[in-house]
């Protein structure tokens, strides 16, 4: 019993041995495909496996799902997609204005400035809620995803393309619009 | 004058070889572990990360020592002293070329085994001074593997001192190539005096002493904490066992004495089994091999060879095989490594009586 368990633990730990050392006289080579679309993928199985993320990239697809962008010319500053992140990662500033501004490349018909668009990437959780419930289609995923930095703040993304003059002035547009209206009505 | 000089710069030396053995072995640990689990380890600090390893020791030197209020500050601080100065001492002994050693003791074996045991003791005081569960329980786990597993150890040694019949490890190499002074037998048959080379090994001298050897080194991995008797240390359940608390240069002090430790073993068993510093090459007829590569070069070479491959040995057991429950390592080391210590003992007795008369 005990001479048989001693062998048995002796030939399973040279088994064992043999293994990793096969690993390390084979670590001379890496993986040559990187892309998991390419058929051969799975038939390589010796080599180093490390992708030196800085210097080479795994290949991902076009439509894949990373960091949000925003087509400001194309929001209509509905807000919606702020109200839809489970995170709250989306801060929206609105400022009214009197006319139609303009029309999105769909053709919906803007009405407000979007003085403040900033998304937090630090807590964006990629559901991708905020992109399924965009009326324009404005806000949308897309295949970048090295946001390394080395300040907090600089993962907060702003997309409003605004100046403060030009925020204030908006402002006051809108403040004298509406005491023009308040006029008319006392009038 | 000149003597008390050499008595500084020897130490200084073997301090040097120990922090610069350190460095690469914690180089080529992280390498191999990188290559066996297909990795690439270290690669961004310098050409293919080898700076990594400097850098950690800056980085260690840097720090701020930090004490634990509720630690014992005493035996906190004093731990990797004892630690480190017990692995530092055993090497002392052991020759390094043909009468190349810092201190030709007659007892040379008996007291390295009885200076490393000291480590023991460092450890305790490292655990129960740090005041912190995990270290004491990693500290006590490895006083009850050290203490355990220095009886195969020294059961091993003793089998091949009743070969060798001296505590002497310049003696004990000396009796194993072609400078022996005392007629040796391959298989205690074949007189190997001027062949030489791995012919004339201990291991090679009495088969058994090869058993012997197999035993030695799974007992002193234990010794070392290593792989897959690192339980004192236990990464995964222990934080990091008795040196949780320690940070700077009192964790580098005890990084360095586990490393070192890692070659002091190595050093011995090459030197009590494999032949020390002599060469592995015989002698073939006029092809004198054996006495070409004989000498003070060759020799710290030989040993430094042999050794290091025995400690490469070592990483990669540490990267194949998982860690040993408590009761698994106490059951290998009682039930398995002693009993067969203690046969191997008794056909050293006979052999030494029946063959070697």
């Amino acid at each position: 019993m005990l001479v048989k368990t001693t062998i048995q633990g002796l030939l399973t730990a040279l088994k064992g041995l043999t293994l990793t050392i096969k690993h390390l006289f084979n670590a001379g080579t890496a993986r040559k495909t990187k892309d998991i679309k390419n058929p051969a993928y799975f038939e390589e199985q010796q080599g180093v496996t490390t992708v030196q993320f800085p210097k080479e990239k795994m290949p991902i697809p076009e439509v894949a799902r990373y960091q949000l962008d925003v087509e400001i010319d194309d929001c209509i500053v509905c807000d919606l997609c702020a109200k839809a992140c489970p995170v709250d990662c989306i801060a929206i500033e609105a400022v009214k204005s009197p006319e139609a501004i303009g029309k999105t490349s769909d053709g919906s018909v803007k009405r407000l400035y979007a003085a403040q668009f900033d998304i937090d990437m630090a807590k964006c959780m990629y559901c991708g809620l905020c992109t399924v419930v965009c009326p324009t289609e404005c806000i949308t995923m897309t295949n970048q995803y090295d946001k390394s930095t080395r300040k907090l703040t600089d993962l907060i993304y702003g997309f409003a393309e605004m100046s403060d003059q030009e925020i204030a002035q908006r402002k006051e547009e809108w403040t004298k619009f509406q005491a023009d209206k308040e006029a008319a009505k006392s009038k | 004058m000149s003597t008390l000089i050499l008595y500084i710069l020897v130490p200084v030396a073997i301090f040097l070889f120990i922090a610069l053995f350190t460095l690469f072995a914690v180089y080529a640990e992280r390498k191999i572990a990188g290559f066996v689990q297909d990795r690439l380890g270290p690669m961004e600090t310098g050409k293919f990360g080898l700076l990594q390893t400097f850098a950690d020791i800056l980085k260690l030197i840097q720090k701020e020592l930090i004490t634990p209020a509720a630690a014992d500050r005493i035996l906190f601080a004093l731990a990797p002293v004892v630690i480190f100065v017990a692995v530092f001492i055993g090497f002392c002994v052991v020759p390094w070329a043909p009468d190349f050693m810092p201190a030709n003791v007659h007892t040379g074996l008996f007291f390295l085994m009885a200076v490393v045991s000291i480590d023991a003791i460092g450890i305790l005081m490292a655990g129960w001074g740090s005041n912190n569960k995990y270290s004491l329980l990693g500290s006590i786990r490895a006083i009850s593997q050290m203490i355990s597993y220095e009886l195969p150890v020294g059961l091993t040694l003793i089998s091949a001192v009743m070969i060798t019949q001296t505590l002497n490890l310049n003696d004990i190499a000396f009796n194993q190539g072609i400078l022996a002074q005392q007629d040796i037998y391959l298989l205690g048959i074949w007189r190997v005096n001027e062949i030489g080379g791995f012919l004339s090994w201990h291991i090679f001298q009495a088969p058994h002493l090869l058993i012997s050897y197999v035993i030695f080194f799974i007992a002193t991995l234990a010794e070392c904490n290593r792989a897959p008797f690192d339980i004192p240390e236990a990464e995964s359940e222990l934080i990091g066992g008795f040196h949780t608390e320690y940070g700077g240069i009192r964790f580098a002090f005890i990084f360095l004495a586990e490393y070192a430790m890692m070659f002091l073993v190595a050093m011995l068993g090459v030197v009590i089994f494999l032949g020390g510093w002599n060469t592995p090459l015989p002698n073939i007829g006029s092809l004198r091999l054996a006495d070409w590569t004989t000498g003070l070069g060759w020799g710290i070479f030989w040993t430094l060879l042999k050794s290091l491959t025995i400690v490469a040995i070592q990483i990669w057991i540490r990267w194949t095989l998982p860690r040993f429950r408590a009761d698994q390592l106490m059951t290998l080391c009682w039930k398995i490594l002693i009993p067969l210590a203690f046969v191997c003992m008794a056909i050293s007795g006979l052999w030494r009586i029946l063959i070697l008369v």
